[in-house]
């Protein structure tokens, strides 16, 4: 009998319960209730999130497949496609940080390859709290540890990401993979269970009690007692998942199934029933038939279970041999376990008697859809007093602090765990404004990053969210890209608080508002809500990913200046403030706004300008302004350049020098041209209408920074070099 | 001149590597599956990078026992060159073609880096194209890179000169920070006793494109190429 006690323990209210006896016209039983909490949480079903991401627009000229997919997919000219997606995996990263982080890359990889699509490219975005408290260098090293031990194994280069540090993560980490396959158009695979008695297979690892649970754990807050809950998160195998994708690749490679999906959340639940649903029709399993690791398993535990590395096929009737000696070529055992009906429904047996029998619409599509309460916080804009800020009395200290902040410092000892160069196309390595690979036997160059600054959404939830998309945007005009496409995880407290539904509709209106500027569609993501501990929601963090490519691979640009005596030039206007900045975070501890303001039609043209002289040969670097201000981006110009090569830059604005140094006003680039090409860039400025200053050249081994005539950065590269270089190994040395 | 390229389960350098043999330096290339017992009248086998069977014991040690492996060591004991790159390396230990074996690099971390190598020894078949002392630049990615062996071992290998490269700095100096995963003598390359079999960590396949930063990996494969 349901009670009360068991909806509670399965995330359903009551009027959900009620629904669902509606919907299949008597009581579920424990299995098929199980089935409908999995089905229905907010993980599976976005039933808070739906009414809001509708407002995102999804249509583009180069768009094949939107969101609705295991990813989305973009048409990149000569036949191939671009299919991507970023996922999140918080909770069990939190809990298990090497497990939930691995098995995070495992789910997303699947979702790639699912599609027909060889993975090509992982990044991370990665947000801990300080590196001063143990607890967080432990989470911090075993996440990174888990992605690099998943992605290395497989094959995958790890070519890029970010990694954030804020206080609001101490209690809860962030960990959201993002991966990259390329596919050749007319090879595309869907989930779908059609053909009425085309078998269905399962392949992969046996079903074992793990993860049970897993998408209705990620779907509540966490209290005091989450180590109980480690037994939710699942253990990764690698290798049973590198030989599911050769398997599952070349079985897809000779066209011999209708449809595949991957055994993520909600396992064999999922699978099913949204392969059914999509092609409405309906399925049939045994569980008898469920390769199972341990014994004794019920058939609600089997359906639940969210054990790793395994795929659910519909082979066509003809082909089963076929595809069978395909997985047995790489080991893998391809078991029928049921076959496609044309009821409707799914239908699940055991031990002879039926435990299942729900229409697959109900469990997929008849989910409640919620207009969750929104409000403005009462308290919401903590405006910065600007004149409280007294300036430093040494700005090459202030500048040293700022380099060390592990936000801003170099992240090489994150990035070097990754095997990015597996695969031989990583043009740009990890660290860069956004990662560059060639693609074989093409002309192109793909571009992709990944961007959010939460301290700004947290401030402006609205311009914060801009500001993502279109400093991502920026990051791919600094390697000469286009964009083309957007995915996002959308990373949120508890949507059942007025104040953080606030946030999300005010985050999506404004990525809308963001992506339609720049003319990009948002092809898919992924909404990770009750990112709460103890009460204590995070900052609202939309990680925004995109894609783009670049025309001619022998035109890509890199950020660090290549020669002494090129020019440096200023895209885009210094503004007068603070708020939100790096800067102020790190020497003052104040997280204040409002927001730098953005023009989208100003940003527009800054990209444009900058594509344009990176494809026309006119400039030897290009990297944007951004947290940390102009003198950071300089000094990190001057790092990433093969024999760190110093600058002497003069800057004449009329604003105050912490503002002009640190201040994160948009939609600003530096580049570095030789003298011979500067005449053409300014020209080609002014026809984009866009202030392009000279404001220095490359010279050196002195980072010079003068305020109209008076000097107030002097420094060795060197030294400058070393705070921004050593600062996150020093946390990570034993006895730090 | 024909090269073989061994996919084992779990092998993810194979493409790359055939890639860099077939395309960039038009050689005949082939796949080798390790359940056959077939060379495929292969001149040069290479036992490519990856995590062969996930690696969840010891790098290499189940490897070991793919059938192929069979004609391998027979192809090895009639002279047959064979490379071993990075997981090909420690397969090559774990098979006894080669001497020592491979501890955990020293910073107990996985490492993906470019790093230098110098080449000792110019009179063999994977390195007479370039000279004593030159130095590579060339990429690692390991977290097994440690190269181990007993005292008597090392001894003899160096007498014998099998120590083909070693890690150092961009100037072709040793020290212990150029030597990134802490291999004794800064090994990083190993041939036997009679030459024809060489253990590499480092991978050339990653260094043999200008577009990707170093064609120095070159020297290597046309040193094989050149050999015939």
């Amino acid at each position: 009998m349901i009670n009360k006690k068991i909806l509670d323990d399965h995330n359903l209210t009551l009027e959900e319960y009620d629904r669902i006896v509606e919907l299949i016209g008597r009581e579920p039983n424990i299995t098929e209730l199980g089935i409908f909490s999995l089905m229905w949480s907010e993980h599976c079903s976005y039933k808070s999130s739906k009414i809001h991401l509708k407002k995102l627009p999804f249509r583009g000229k180069n768009v094949i497949q939107g969101p609705g997919e295991n990813a989305g997919i973009i048409d990149i000219g000569d036949g191939l496609a671009l299919v991507f997606k970023i996922e999140s995996h918080n909770h069990p990263s939190f809990i298990e940080p090497f497990q939930g982080a691995a098995t995070g890359v495992g789910g997303i990889l699947r979702d790639i390859f699912t599609m027909g699509a060889r993975p090509i490219a992982l990044l991370d975005s990665l947000r801990f709290g300080p590196l001063t408290l143990p607890k967080n260098k432990a989470i911090m090293d075993g996440v990174v540890s888990g992605i690099s031990s998943y992605g290395n194994s497989m094959g995958v280069p790890t070519v890029g990401g970010e990694v954030y540090f804020n206080d609001c993560y101490s209690q809860n980490p962030l960990v959201n993979v993002f991966c990259l396959g390329l596919v050749e158009k007319n090879k595309i695979f869907f989930a779908r269970a059609e053909g009425k008695g085309n078998p269905v297979l399962y392949v992969g690892s046996k079903t074992g009690r793990d993860g049970i649970h897993g998408a209705t754990m990620a779907s509540a807050e966490f209290g005091k007692e989450t180590e109980h809950k480690r037994p939710n998160v699942q253990v990764g195998d690698p290798f049973k998942e590198k030989l599911l994708l050769e398997a599952c690749l070349e079985v897809m490679d000779k066209d011999l199934i209708v449809g595949i999906q991957d055994m993520g959340a909600a396992g064999l639940t999922c699978s099913t029933s949204e392969m059914a649903a999509k092609s409405e029709t309906g399925i049939e399993i045994d569980l008898d038939l469920v390769p199972q690791r341990e014994e004794g398993m019920t058939p609600y535990e089997i359906m639940l279970s969210e054990s790793q590395e395994r795929m659910l096929v519909v082979a066509k009737k003809e082909k089963v041999k076929e595809v069978q000696d395909i997985f047995s070529k790489w080991d893998l055992e391809a078991v029928i376990i049921g076959q496609v009906t044309d009821g409707g429904k799914l239908k699940v047996k055991a031990s002879g008697k039926v435990v299942v029998n729900i229409p697959v619409k109900a469990i997929v599509n008849l989910c409640p859809v919620y207009e969750r309460p929104w409000q403005a916080p009462a308290a919401l804009k903590q405006d910065l007093v600007k004149e409280s800020i007294s300036l430093p009395k040494d700005f090459n200290k202030a500048l040293l602090k700022l380099l060390s902040s592990p936000t801003i410092a170099d992240k090489e000892w994150v990035f070097r765990q990754y095997d990015y160069m597996v695969h031989t196309n990583t043009m740009l390595f990890p660290g860069g404004d956004a990662s560059v690979l060639r693609i074989k036997g093409s002309r192109k160059a793909i571009a992709i990053t990944l961007d959010g600054n939460s301290l700004y959404v947290q401030l402006e939830p609205r311009s914060g969210a801009m500001i993502a998309v279109a400093e991502a945007c920026r990051n791919l005009a600094c390697v000469g890209a286009e964009p083309l496409g957007v995915t996002n995880c959308l990373n949120f407290g508890n949507p059942e608080k007025p104040d953080i539904m606030w946030q999300f509709k005010e985050v999506i209106e404004g990525m809308a508002e963001a992506c339609r500027a720049f003319s990009i569609p948002v092809t898919g993501g992924n909404v990770s809500f009750y990112n709460d501990t103890e009460g204590i929601s995070i900052f609202p963090t939309p990680v925004v990913g995109i894609v783009g490519t670049v025309d001619d691979v022998d035109k890509v640009m890199s950020p660090g200046f290549k020669e002494e005596g090129d020019s440096i030039v200023l895209f885009g206007e210094n503004k007068e403030g603070l708020d939100g900045s790096e800067y102020l975070k790190m020497v003052y501890k104040i997280e204040k706004g409002p927001l730098p303001s953005i023009d989208l039609e100003q940003e527009k043209r800054v990209q444009e300008l900058c594509r344009e002289a990176i494809l026309s040969g006119l400039v030897e670097s290009a990297h944007d302004v951004s947290e940390g201000g102009l003198a950071t981006c300089l000094a990190e110009c001057s790092f990433v350049s093969r024999e760190k090569i110093g600058f002497i830059v003069k800057l004449e604005d009329k604003i105050s020098v912490d503002s002009l140094l640190f201040g994160e006003s948009q939609s600003r680039i530096v580049v570095s041209a030789k003298a011979s090409n500067l005449r053409k860039l300014l020209d080609l400025a002014q026809k984009k209408k866009i202030k392009a200053k000279v404001i220095g050249r490359t010279k050196g081994e002195k980072i010079i920074i003068c305020h109209r005539g008076r000097e107030i950065i002097n420094t060795p590269v060197e030294e400058a070099y070393k705070a921004w270089k050593e600062s996150i190994p020093h946390y990570f040395k034993i006895g730090a | 001149m024909k090269f073989g390229v061994v996919i084992f389960p779990g092998s993810n350098c194979d493409y790359d590597t055939f890639f860099v043999l077939k395309d960039v330096l038009k050689q005949p290339t082939t796949f080798l599956w390790h359940k056959d017992h077939n060379l495929k009248s292969a001149n040069c086998v290479i036992l490519p990078g990856g995590f062969s069977y996930g690696d969840y014991l010891r790098s290499g040690a189940i490897a070991k026992f793919s059938p192929l492996m069979q004609e391998v060591m027979e192809f090895a004991e009639r002279g047959g060159l064979v490379l071993g790159i990075c997981n090909g390396f420690q397969v090559l230990l774990e098979l006894g073609l080669l001497p020592g074996a491979m501890l955990r690099n020293k910073n107990l971390k996985f490492l993906c880096q470019f790093v230098h190598i110098r080449i000792e020894n110019e009179n063999t078949a994977f390195t007479h194209r370039g000279k004593k002392g030159q130095v590579l630049k060339i990429p690692i990615a390991h977290f097994d890179g440690n190269y181990y062996a007993p005292p008597e071992t090392l001894q003899e290998i160096e007498d014998n000169r099998q120590v083909v490269f070693r890690y150092s700095d961009e100037q072709g100096r040793l020290s212990e920070e150029a030597n990134v995963n802490g291999s004794l003598r800064s090994i990083a390359g190993l041939t036997n006793k009679r030459g024809n079999v060489m253990g590499l960590m480092p991978h050339p396949e990653r260094a043999s494109e200008a577009l990707l930063g170093s064609v120095d990996g070159q020297v290597i494969f046309e040193s094989i190429i050149t050999k015939f």
